[in-house]
C-alpha cells in the first residue's frame, strides 16, 4: 500500500507551469505553433471533419496567421469553447486569437481586457421557421417558443426585439448549435435564432432545406470577427494586417494559384509588389514578419473570397455586405503602404 | 391388507420428491409462480421483457446501418441506427485529436497502465515486487509518452487529447493524485490538533458540498485571477488539479470510514508496545485502514471516471465533446441517440467491469476477516 | 538550537508549534491567491463587488415560481434559478425514493425473472453517467411526443406536447378560506386520531382502523366544505392559441427530462442502499414475524422496513445530496436553474466571473448543509435507543 501511494503520488510532480514571455508572437515562434480558439462545432466556420482535421471560415483565418508569422499555415492547435467559456480561454491565454464568430461590441471590447482586430464577416441575428408555418414576417411571432443559445449577445437582442414590439415570447435556452438543431427539428421551438451566417449553416444541413424560411428581419448587428488579448499591439497588428493582407488579395486578383507566380516576377501593380515582397513593405520588418508573410498567406490559405467561397457558399450564403467595398459591400482595405 | 408393508422405526428407504417440486417444473413453480402476486409479477415481466426486446433489437442490430459516409446513406439503406457516425469516427471516439501517427503511444500507454496497475490490484501477481517499481515509475512514463518532447518523441500538445484517452487520463490521474492526499485529509480529520481539524474538514465538507460543474467552471474561468500575472496555465492540468481535490474529499471520506472500522485495542495495543503517532499511522492503521476502504475507493473511482463527462461543459472534448463535434458535421447531424447511446454503453461496460472487480474484492477481504 | 530541539521534543508545545505552522501556511497561502487577485484585477482594470445584482437582467427565463420579466435584477434571475433548482430538487428527491425502495425490495424478490431483470436494470441505470441520462431523456420526450398541433389531449382540459404538459390551473374565488380552513381540520383530526389509535392498541391490543377511517375524512370533508360553499375555484384551462398552448399550469419538458433523469439514476443506487439495508436485518426478525401469523406485507411494512430504515438512512442523506448537486446539470439542456442564470447567463453578461461563482457556490454549500442537518435530524429521531 506504501507503494501504491509513492507511485501516485509521482503523478502530482508533474504538474508543468510556464510563464509567458514578452511578447505573443515571440511565444508562438518559439512553441512552433498558434493556437487558436475556435467553434465546438458550426458547419462552415469551425469543424472538424471525419479525418479530424478542422475546416471552416474562422479555421481559415486561423491557418492565415499561422502562414503570415510560421510561414507555415498547418502549424495551428484548434482550441474549443463554448459561448460561455470563450472569453475567459482567450483571457487565460489558452490560445492566442479567438476566432469564434464572435460580435464585437462595446462593453465586450471595453470591458472584458480583449481587442477586436477588425471584422471578417458582417452579420446580423435572425429568425428560422419552419416553411409549414405560415410565417412571413418576424412580427407574427407573438407567443411563439424561440431557440435560442446561451452566452452570445441573441438573448439580450430576442429580449429588446420582443418587448419593443408588444409580443411574447417562451424562450428556450440551449448550449451548442448541435442541439439547437435538434431542438428545433424535433418542434420543442417553433423559431431557431441565432446570426443569419449560423442559421444559412444549421438550414443547409436540413434534410430539406426548402422547408425552412429564414425572416427577412435583422433584428441587430453583428459584425463579427478575430480577437486577441489586450496588451500586444505588435500582436494585434499582425492579426489584424493578416485579414487585411486576404482581403487585398481578393482586391488585387491575387489567389492561392497565381500567388507564387505573381511573386516571382516584378508586376504593373506596386501595391502587389509591396504585400508579396517583391518590393519592400515599410515595417514588415520591425513588426517581427518576413518578406513572403502575405505570399504565405495567399498560396497556402488563399484570399477572402477563396476562403468565402469554400466554406460559406455551399451554405447558401451570398457575399452582401461582405463584399469589398469596389463591389458595394463593407470590407474596406486601407492601402498597403 | 397384503401390500402393507412393515419397517422397523428409521429404516424406511427415502421416497422420491414429490413431481414438481424438481427439474425444470419444479424451478418454475419455486422461482416464477409459487403464488398468485409471483405469477403476475412474473407475466408482467416477460410482457416488459418482449416489449422491450421487441422496440428495441430492431433499430440496434437488425436494422442498424454500420457502414455508411452520410446520415442521409444510412436513411436510404434502413431506419434503424446509422452506427456509421460511429465507425466512422472511432479513431476520434478513442483518441481525440491525437496525431494518427502517433497512436502508438496512447495504446502503449494504456498497456503500460494494466502492468502498473495489475501489482496494486491483484495481490497474487507474479514478481509483484519488481512490478511494483514499475507502478512507482509509470506517471512519469505515461506523461513523456503521451506528451512527448524527450527521445525524439514529437511533443503532442494536451489540447489535441480526446475520446476515451481523455476520460482515462482524467479518471485514473484524478484518482491516483488524490489518494496521497485523501490519506492525509482523512488523518487531518482525526486529529488532535484543532487548526489541522478544522481545515480538514472545511476542505472536505466544500469540496463535498458544490457540484463538480462549478469547480470546473472556477477552473477553467477563474483559477488564472489567482495566480501571479502572466502565469499560463495548461486548461487539461487546472482541470486535472480541481478533479483531484473533489475525488481528494470523497477519498478521505472512505478512509475516515476505514480508520474508525479498526477495532480500539488496535491502538492501545500499539501505544502499548510505545510506538509514536507517526509509527503506529504508518504501521497499524493505515494498512489495515487502506485495506478496508479499498472497494470504497473502487467506488469513488467509478463514480470520478463517470463524472469525466462533464468536462465537456467547459470544452474539453471527452467521448461526449467528440460526439456533439461529430453532431455538427452536416453529414452527421441529428444522430444524437445513436451517439450517446454509443458513449453510454462505453461507460457501463468499463463501470460495470469495475464495480464487479470491486464486489470480489469485498468478498476476499471480508472472508479473510473470518 | 538546543531549546529549539526541546521544544520539538516536548510533546504539547510539539503540538501548538505545528498548529502555528499550519495556520501560517493556511493564511499564507489564501492571502497570496487574493493578492495575486488584487494584482490581477488592477491590471484588468476590473473591480470587486456585488452591485451588478441591482442591475437589470435583460434576459427572460422560461419558467420562474415567482413575478419575473426581463427588466427584473439579475439578483432576482438568480432568486428565480435558484427556486428552480429546488422545485427539481425536492420533485426528484421524492420520485428518487419512491421508485429506490420499490426497486430495492423487487431485487430481493423470490421472482427470479422480476429480480434479475431489476438486476440488470439498476445495474445498466447506475453505470452511465447522470449527464447521458439527462440528454437522453431530453432527447426522447422532445422527439417522441407530439407538436401542440397535434397535442395528445386528455378530456379537453389537460394537454401532453412535447413542449411540456399543460394541465388547468385552480384560481381560488371569494369563500375558499372555508375550505382551506377544512383541510386544516381534517389534518389535525387524522393526526390526533392516529394518536388515538396508537394509545388504544398499546392499551388494549385492538386495532382502530386509523387507514380508512383518515383517508375518508381527508377524502370527504374538504371536498364536502368545498361544495357546501359554492365551489369557490375556477379552473384556467389551457387551449391552443396561436404558436403554443396558453393558460393553465405547464411542466416544461426540461424539467420533465431532468427530474426523470435524476430520480431514475438517484433511485437506482437508493435501491442498492434499500436492499444493503434490508439484508442487514437478522434473518430472525422476519422469521418471527411470519411466526405471529403476519401478511408478507405487512412484514415488510411493519418489521422489516422501520428497522432497515436506520442502516439505510445515511447513505440516504448522500443520494439526496448528490441528487441535488447533480441538478445542476440541468445547463446541459436549458432547464434555467441556479448556475444556467447566475452562473451562466448573469455571469456572461457581467462578467463577474468571482462574485457569481462565489454566490453559486455559497449556494450549493448552504443547500448541502440544510440536507445533511435534515437527514441527522431524522437520523437521530429514528436510531436505536440503547436503554
Amino acid at each position: 500500500m506504501k507503494k501504491l501511494m509513492f507511485a501516485m503520488a509521482g503523478v502530482a510532480s508533474l504538474a508543468a507551469v510556464s510563464t509567458a514571455s514578452a511578447g505573443t508572437l515571440e511565444d508562438v515562434r518559439e512553441r512552433g505553433h498558434l493556437n487558436c480558439i475556435v467553434n465546438t462545432g458550426l458547419t462552415g466556420f469551425a469543424a472538424p471533419d471525419d479525418a479530424g482535421n478542422w475546416t471552416g471560415f474562422d479555421v481559415e483565418f486561423c491557418r492565415a496567421v499561422a502562414a503570415a508569422v510560421l510561414g507555415d499555415a498547418s502549424k495551428v492547435e484548434f482550441i474549443t469553447a463554448t459561448g460561455k467559456t470563450r472569453f475567459t480561454k482567450l483571457a487565460a491565454a489558452e490560445g492566442e486569437i479567438l476566432s469564434r464568430n464572435t460580435t464585437w461590441t462595446f462593453s465586450r471590447d471595453v470591458d472584458l481586457a480583449q481587442t477586436f482586430i477588425g471584422v471578417n464577416y458582417y452579420d446580423g441575428q435572425a429568425f428560422m421557421v419552419p416553411a409549414s408555418l405560415g410565417v412571413s414576417s418576424a412580427s407574427e411571432l407573438d407567443g411563439a417558443s424561440v431557440c435560442i443559445q446561451t452566452g452570445t449577445t441573441t438573448e439580450l437582442n430576442l429580449a429588446e426585439y420582443f418587448s419593443s414590439n408588444g409580443m411574447s415570447y417562451e424562450p428556450v435556452p440551449i448550449e451548442t448549435n448541435a442541439e439547437a438543431r435538434e431542438s428545433y427539428l424535433a418542434g420543442r421551438c417553433d423559431v431557431y435564432t441565432t446570426d443569419g451566417s449560423g442559421l444559412a449553416a444549421t438550414r443547409a444541413t436540413f434534410d430539406n432545406p426548402d422547408a425552412h424560411v429564414i425572416l427577412p428581419e435583422v433584428i441587430s448587428k453583428e459584425p463579427l470577427g478575430p480577437v486577441v488579448r489586450e496588451g500586444d499591439d505588435n500582436w494585434a497588428d499582425i492579426v489584424s494586417w493578416t485579414l487585411k493582407a486576404m482581403m487585398a488579395g481578393e482586391e488585387l486578383g491575387i489567389t492561392s494559384a497565381n500567388a507564387a507566380s505573381l511573386a516571382s516576377k516584378l508586376n504593373d501593380n506596386p501595391e502587389i509588389n509591396r504585400l508579396l515582397g517583391v518590393d519592400p513593405l515599410q515595417g514588415a520588418e520591425q513588426a517581427g514578419l518576413s518578406s513572403d508573410w502575405a505570399l504565405n498567406i495567399l498560396s497556402q490559405v488563399g484570399n477572402y473570397q477563396e476562403s468565402f467561397e469554400r466554406n460559406l457558399t455551399p451554405l447558401g450564403l451570398s457575399r452582401g455586405m461582405n463584399a469589398l467595398a469596389r463591389d458595394g459591400g463593407l470590407h474596406y482595405i486601407p492601402p498597403i503602404k | 391388507m397384503s401390500d402393507t408393508q412393515k419397517y422397523a422405526p428409521g429404516s424406511h428407504p427415502d421416497l422420491p420428491p414429490p413431481p414438481g417440486t424438481i427439474g425444470v417444473i419444479g424451478w418454475l413453480r419455486a422461482n416464477l409462480f409459487s403464488d398468485i402476486t409471483n405469477t403476475v409479477m412474473t407475466l408482467l415481466s416477460l410482457y416488459f421483457l418482449y416489449w422491450f426486446l421487441n422496440a428495441s433489437m430492431s433499430w440496434f442490430l437488425l436494422d442498424a446501418v454500420v457502414n455508411a459516409n452520410s446520415r442521409a446513406e444510412c436513411r436510404e439503406m434502413a431506419d434503424g441506427a446509422c452506427w456509421a457516425v460511429i465507425t466512422k469516427r472511432i479513431g476520434q471516439f478513442i483518441y481525440g485529436f491525437y496525431p494518427v501517427d502517433e497512436r502508438w503511444r496512447p495504446n502503449l500507454a494504456f498497456v503500460g497502465l494494466f502492468i502498473a496497475v495489475l501489482p496494486l490490484l491483484y495481490p497474487k501477481t507474479p514478481f509483484r515486487r519488481h512490478m511494483l517499481w514499475f507502478s512507482a515509475a509509470y506517471p512519469v512514463i505515461a506523461y513523456y509518452l503521451l506528451c512527448g518532447g524527450i527521445f525524439g518523441l514529437t511533443e503532442v500538445g494536451t489540447n489535441t487529447f480526446g475520446g476515451f484517452m481523455l476520460t482515462m487520463i482524467v479518471g485514473v490521474t484524478g484518482i491516483a493524485a488524490s489518494l496521497p492526499l485523501g490519506i492525509a485529509l482523512s488523518l487531518g480529520r482525526q486529529s488532535r490538533l484543532l487548526s489541522v481539524r478544522v481545515i480538514s474538514i472545511a476542505f472536505i465538507e466544500f469540496m463535498r458540498g458544490v457540484p463538480l460543474i462549478t469547480l470546473l467552471f472556477v477552473a477553467s474561468t477563474m483559477l488564472n485571477y489567482f495566480l501571479p500575472p502572466g502565469t499560463t496555465f495548461n486548461l487539461l492540468l487546472r482541470v486535472l488539479i480541481m478533479v483531484t481535490f473533489f475525488a481528494a474529499a470523497y477519498i478521505a471520506e472512505v478512509i475516515r470510514g476505514g480508520i474508525q472500522a479498526i477495532p480500539k485495542g488496535q491502538y492501545e495495543a500499539a501505544q502499548a508496545l510505545g510506538l509514536n503517532y507517526w509509527q503506529t499511522t504508518r504501521l497499524i492503521t493505515l494498512p489495515q485502514a487502506l485495506k478496508i476502504s479499498i472497494p470504497g475507493i473502487v467506488n469513488t473511482f467509478i463514480g470520478l471516471y463517470k463524472d469525466t463527462t462533464l468536462v465537456v461543459v467547459i470544452g474539453l472534448l471527452d467521448p461526449l465533446g467528440i460526439g456533439r463535434a461529430a453532431l455538427a458535421d452536416a453529414k452527421w447531424n441529428g444522430l444524437s441517440t445513436e451517439t450517446y447511446m454509443f458513449v453510454a454503453l462505453f461507460f457501463f461496460v468499463s463501470c460495470f467491469a469495475m464495480s464487479r472487480y470491486s464486489l470480489w474484492l469485498e468478498k476476499r477481504l471480508s472472508t479473510e476477516h473470518k | 538550537m538546543d531549546t529549539l530541539t526541546r521544544i520539538w521534543r516536548h510533546e504539547e508545545s510539539r503540538a501548538v508549534v505545528i498548529q502555528i505552522l499550519v495556520i501560517a501556511a493556511v493564511f499564507g497561502s489564501f492571502g497570496w491567491l487574493v493578492s495575486n487577485l488584487v494584482t490581477n484585477f488592477a491590471a484588468l482594470n476590473k473591480n470587486f463587488g456585488f452591485d451588478f445584482l441591482l442591475q437589470p437582467a435583460g434576459y427572460d427565463i422560461n419558467q420562474y415560481l415567482i413575478e419575473y420579466t426581463n427588466r427584473s435584477s439579475h439578483l432576482r434571475a438568480a432568486i428565480v434559478g435558484l427556486l428552480n433548482t429546488f422545485l427539481v430538487a425536492i420533485f426528484g428527491i421524492v420520485l428518487a425514493t419512491i421508485m429506490g425502495v420499490i426497486l430495492g425490495i423487487i431485487r430481493l424478490s423470490n421472482n427470479w425473472l422480476a429480480r434479475n431483470l431489476t438486476y440488470w436494470y439498476i445495474e445498466f441505470t447506475r453505470n452511465v453517467p447522470i449527464l447521458l441520462h439527462i440528454l437522453l431523456w431530453h432527447g426522447i420526450i422532445i422527439n417522441t411526443l407530439p407538436h401542440p398541433k397535434r397535442a395528445l389531449a386528455f378530456g379537453d382540459v389537460s394537454f401532453l406536447t412535447n413542449r411540456g404538459f399543460y394541465v388547468p390551473k385552480p384560481i381560488a374565488e371569494a369563500g375558499i378560506e372555508v375550505v382551506y380552513l377544512a383541510i386544516v381540520a381534517a389534518i389535525t383530526f387524522a393526526v390526533f386520531f392516529s394518536r388515538r389509535a396508537r394509545k388504544v392498541q398499546a392499551e388494549t391490543g385492538k386495532q382502530l382502523p386509523v387507514f380508512w377511517t383518515n383517508l375518508g375524512v381527508l377524502l370527504t370533508v374538504p371536498v364536502a366544505v368545498y361544495l357546501l360553499a359554492g365551489s369557490p375555484l375556477s379552473f384556467d384551462i389551457p387551449a391552443l392559441k396561436g404558436f403554443n398552448f396558453k393558460g393553465g399550469m405547464h411542466l416544461l419538458p426540461e424539467f420533465v427530462a431532468l427530474t426523470f433523469a435524476l430520480a431514475i439514476y438517484t433511485a437506482a443506487f437508493i435501491a442498492e442502499n434499500v436492499r444493503a439495508g434490508i439484508l442487514a436485518i437478522h434473518k430472525g426478525q422476519r422469521e418471527a414475524a411470519e411466526a405471529l401469523g403476519l401478511r408478507p406485507g405487512k412484514v415488510m411494512r411493519l418489521v422489516i422496513l422501520p428497522q432497515a430504515r436506520r442502516v439505510i438512512i445515511p447513505p440516504l442523506t448522500s443520494q439526496y445530496l448528490n441528487l441535488t448537486k447533480n441538478s445542476s446539470l440541468a445547463i446541459a439542456i436549458g432547464y434555467m436553474d441556479l448556475v444556467a442564470t447566475l452562473g451562466g447567463i448573469t455571469l456572461n453578461q457581467t462578467g463577474r466571473e468571482i462574485e457569481t461563482m462565489m454566490l453559486v457556490m455559497g449556494m450549493y454549500l448552504l443547500i448541502s448543509l440544510a440536507i445533511s442537518a435534515g437527514m441527522n435530524w431524522y437520523n437521530n429521531a429514528v436510531k436505536l435507543v440503547d436503554r
